[in-house]
């Protein structure tokens, strides 16, 4: 067992883990934060994608022990007293979501797209998502609402 | 509330009530389930595609650390009847024993054959290595053609054969006289490639008992909690009313959840071995191995026509792989397709013949359109044939062969009645969207330039069979349920509805819809609407979901049960106002005597009179909730025309698709932006099966794509933006005109895609190129042309 000390959406965890335990799973098994989901074994479908230290990663390519000391920022941090940043307005409005399992990953993932690119083309939006699969939109409505998110002055 | 006219819900184009969830990780997958005392459970399945158990010792496992229990095939047998299918299509199909866990032999790479339980996820995938199994090979039969053979391996021993079943459908003049008499005939072979579903949540199982009472509760990732619910009752003997099914939030499902899997009953069975809840979650690599897999056919079509493009007749002998078992309508899924064939098309002859097939490989089911796709593939791919020979524009030769607008209801050579539909308007509204006379211009002239990038044009003109289905045309297809759905609605002391539903949605948006539907008949606001859903304890009845029938005979359900909901309350709105009931106009939520407006009663106020109950009519329960259940009269057939333009790189192999535009007539809309959804996501499948996906296997029967870093699940980039409308003719079978959508996209786009890319490289001498169509295929075959 290690230690671990993790600060996640706001309030910190002092834990024991297994070296092998990892970030998703920690996540959800351990802490109860069941927003992010699980979609592959292989690092693909990018469903678990959360933010660690300010960069979109997935949660299942993490150890837990490697966030020790680390802010880890998942879907359910996002929204602040009931107020959902653009992003989540966008994949509302431009109905960016049918079954929901993929989108905490796409949020987090585009969230780091606009962070780095704010106004980003709808070829980069696509490129910039290509580690996140989504089986029900077809992928426009995501790339729409990522845009629409874009275009308004508040941070994603 | 005023007398203002209140905008009508159905039609609206609303953003979703279920995001709201959604978007905050507020979600409740069956994965995110946790109790008290919790166990994890484990499948050890089996490395070979075919072999006997000649030792299974699952003792050693014991000895790992968190492990509580290890079981293996044998221990299951005695408690768990065989795995059911409900859909023996021919009185003589071949219908094998399907345990939940193998106990002599394995049929699939991917087969049960012990379950370790343990007090964490980890130790129980660690405790899986201890488990010793011996394994005698037996030779794989994966060869369609060949498994028919004379003297090929079993699948079933007992059996004697692989032939599960033989279902012809024969109607109209006989095709062999046809063929003599048409001037002209065409063959062709068709694969449809097995396609891995890959919803994107894996399916999981949670079981909780009580056992005092001997109740338990299964949550499962599953489409159908009702049919689970009967069909766990009689797999695992635990008495129907002693077992609850909820289906919590179901990350989709696209038919791998219209299932009832083994995992079910094997969860069911330790929790009440155990006395403890217990989970099990599908790795996805292991989804990849035990989720049904959809399609896996071999369509050998034939057509007969004169020079003028009139078509004759229609010859289709399929061969469908239904893998190594028959899981719950396996059988059936050709049999849809059946139907569907001769397509939008008029012809005097159709001669179908399907051949269901043992493999050992992983069982097939329903796929995103079951049958459909794979039918309108065929009939697609070869108009476009056909148009070639006759020298004919793809269009045009469909023009000349469908059913004309006025022809309507319309009953088609495979015994189809088609109420009502439109072809000419979706086809010329599509060509318009496209610019079709443009993008040929530009394709003869690059063919003339000899440009190595070839522009392609393909056109699929489609409809489906949805709405699924009469229960007596069911019953005629020896489909063992029937097709009805349920609905009831609760108006609550304090005027806010509930709306319960028998669908099960799993990314559809039915709370949305059915709101809409709703509000709209009881003049309520949307907002005011619940829908309660996918849980056998709240919502006790129903078929649930699949076939887009949800919108067309649950959400018709939902319309009916409004109806009396209305007609209760106008008794008591008559009573109160001291009127006649047919003096009653009901107008956005209030009743008013006609002449009289002042004399008024809202819905809500009718129902917290009926709360109280202090002056209600004579004899009069108290109480203005109803349900009703639908069985449809009919299917209902959306339609439309899809257009694509595809460049094919020629040193390369990339296709890369230029424009995708789809008209689609799915009747009427109740949700404008919930119906693009449902296009979106269809077309990126079917673009998907005709560029992108495959589950191969090698010669050993191993699952050669057996993780998401080999299947090709198209991302992002890997598709366009689409372009799509509608024309709208409403459904005559039922009241609110509406058709379904859900599979729209998925049937119309692979052959729109595939014969676009065969049109770009038609003039290169390529005749035909196995789905998927990728870089190496398209390369192999324009190769193949220039020798």
């Amino acid at each position: 067992m290690t230690h671990i000390s993790v600060k996640v959406d706001g309030t910190t965890y002092e834990d024991d883990v297994e070296p092998r335990l990892l970030l998703v799973h920690y996540l959800r098994d351990r802490l109860g934060l069941t927003g992010t989901p699980i979609g592959c074994d292989t690092s693909n479908c990018g469903a678990c994608t959360v933010e660690l230290d300010g960069a979109s990663v997935k949660s299942c390519s993490v150890l837990a022990v490697q966030a020790d000391g680390s802010e880890v920022t998942t879907v359910q941090g996002l929204a602040h007293d009931g107020e959902l940043t653009a992003l989540q307005r966008a994949f509302h409005e431009k109905h960016a979501l049918q079954c929901g399992y993929c989108t905490p990953g796409m949020l987090m993932a585009a969230r780091d797209l606009l962070r780095e690119h704010p106004h980003p083309t709808s070829e980069e939006i696509r490129h910039a998502l290509e580690g996140n699969l989504c089986r029900c939109t077809g992928y426009q409505n995501i790339v729409r609402a990522v845009q629409a998110a874009s275009e308004e002055e508040v941070p994603a | 509330m005023t007398d203002q006219a209140v905008e009508p819900e159905v039609g609206r184009a609303r953003p979703r009530k279920e995001d709201a969830r959604l978007i905050t990780g507020q979600t409740n997958w069956t994965d995110n389930i946790s109790v008290n005392g919790l166990l994890h459970m484990a499948i050890l399945r089996s490395p070979m595609a075919h072999a006997r158990i000649e030792r299974i010792d699952v003792s050693p496992a014991l000895d790992r650390p968190g492990v509580i229990a290890a079981f293996s095939g044998g221990d299951f047998a005695e408690v768990l009847g065989s795995l059911p299918c409900a859909w023996p299509v021919t009185e003589d199909i071949v219908l094998p024993d399907h345990p939940a866990v193998a106990v002599d032999e394995v049929r699939y790479a991917g087969d049960p054959v012990a379950v370790v339980v343990a007090r964490d996820r980890y130790a129980a995938a660690d405790a899986l290595e201890a488990i010793e199994v011996d394994y005698e090979p037996l030779p794989p039969v994966l060869d369609l053609e060949a498994a028919l053979g004379q003297d090929a391996p079993l699948v079933h021993s007992g059996k004697g054969t692989n032939r599960c079943y033989v279902w012809p459908l024969k109607t109209g003049e006989d095709f062999d006289s046809v063929r003599q008499r048409a001037e002209v005939t065409l063959k062709r072979r068709y694969h449809q490639q097995r396609l891995i579903p890959n919803a994107m949540e894996p399916r999981a199982v949670v079981v909780t008992p009580l056992a005092a009472s001997g109740e338990y509760t299964l949550y499962s990732a599953t489409q159908i909690p009702h049919i689970v619910r009967v069909m766990m009752a009689v797999v695992t003997g635990i008495p129907e009313h002693k077992l609850r099914v909820i289906a919590p939030d179901v990350g989709g499902g696209f038919g791998s959840k219209l299932q009832v899997y083994g995992e079910e009953a094997i969860a069911l069975a330790v929790a009440r071995r155990l006395g403890r809840p217990v989970k099990w979650t599908e790795s996805r690599s292991e989804g990849y191995l035990a989720t049904h897999h959809g399609r896996g056919m071999i369509q050998d079509v034939e057509i007969a026509a004169n020079r003028d493009g009139t078509l004759l007749g229609l010859k289709v002998d399929l061969l469908a792989d239904m893998g190594a078992y028959l899981m719950l309508v396996t059988p059936g899924i050709p049999i849809l397709g059946a139907f569907m064939y001769p397509a939008i098309y008029k012809m005097g002859s159709y001669d179908f013949t399907c051949t269901g097939v043992f493999t050992t490989r992983t069982p097939t089911d329903a796929y995103r359109g079951a049958g459909r796709p794979e039918a309108t593939f065929a009939i697609e791919r070869v108009m476009d044939e056909l148009a070639v020979e006759l020298g004919l524009d793809p269009v045009e030769l469909r023009r000349r062969n469908w059913i004309g607008h006025e022809e309507f209801p319309y009953t088609t050579i495979a015994g189809l009645t088609y109420d009502s539909g439109n072809y000419e308007a979706a086809t010329e509204k599509a060509l318009a969207l496209f610019d079709y006379d443009k993008l040929r211009a530009e394709q003869a002239d690059r063919n003339h330039r000899g440009d190595t990038v070839r522009l392609g044009i393909g056109v699929s003109t489609y409809t489906e069979m949805c709405g699924l289905a009469p229960s007596r045309v069911l019953r005629d297809l020896r489909y063992a349920a029937g097709g009805w759905e349920a609905a009831s609605i609760r108006v609550l002391p304090t005027g806010k509805v509930e709306v319960v539903t028998g669908t099960s949605p799993h990314g559809q948006g039915h709370v949305t819809c059915w709101s809409q539907i709703a509000a709209d008949v009881l003049g309520v606001p949307f907002e005011d609407v619940e829908v309660v859903h996918g849980d056998t304890k709240a919502a006790p009845q129903g078929m649930d979901t699949y076939g887009s029938r949800s919108l067309v005979v649950g959400g018709t359900a939902v319309h009916h049960a409004a109806r009396k909901v209305v007609e209760k309350a106008r008794k008591v709105a008559a009573h109160l106002l001291e009127a006649s009931e047919n003096d009653l106009e009901f107008t956005d939520g209030v009743f008013s005597v006609k002449g009289s407006p002042d004399a008024r009663k809202t819905i809500q106020e009718v129902a917290f009179e009926t709360f109280s109950s202090h002056d209600l009519p004579d004899g009069m329960e108290p109480t203005i909730n109803a349900e009703h259940l639908t069985d449809p009269d009919n299917f209902s057939y959306p339609h439309g025309t899809h257009l694509c333009a595809v460049e094919v790189d020629t040193e390369t192999g990339q296709t890369r698709i230029r424009s995708y535009v789809s008209v689609d007539d799915v009747g009427r809309v109740v949700n404008p932006t919930i119906v693009e959804g449902q296009v979106h996501g269809g077309i990126a499948q079917g673009i998907a099966q005709a560029l992108y996906e495959e589950a191969v296997y090698d010669d050993d029967g191993n699952l050669v794509t057996g993780t998401m870093a080999d299947y090709l699940v198209p991302a992002a980039p890997d598709l366009p933006d689409f372009v799509t409308d509608r024309t709208e003719t409403p459904a005559t079978s039922n009241p609110l005109g509406v058709k379904g959508v859900g599979e729209a996209g998925t049937i119309a786009s692979t052959p729109a895609v595939v014969n676009a890319v065969m049109d770009a490289l038609r003039p290169l001498g390529v005749h035909d190129i196995r789905m998927p169509c990728t870089p190496e295929r398209v390369w192999r075959a324009v190769r193949e042309a220039r020798r």
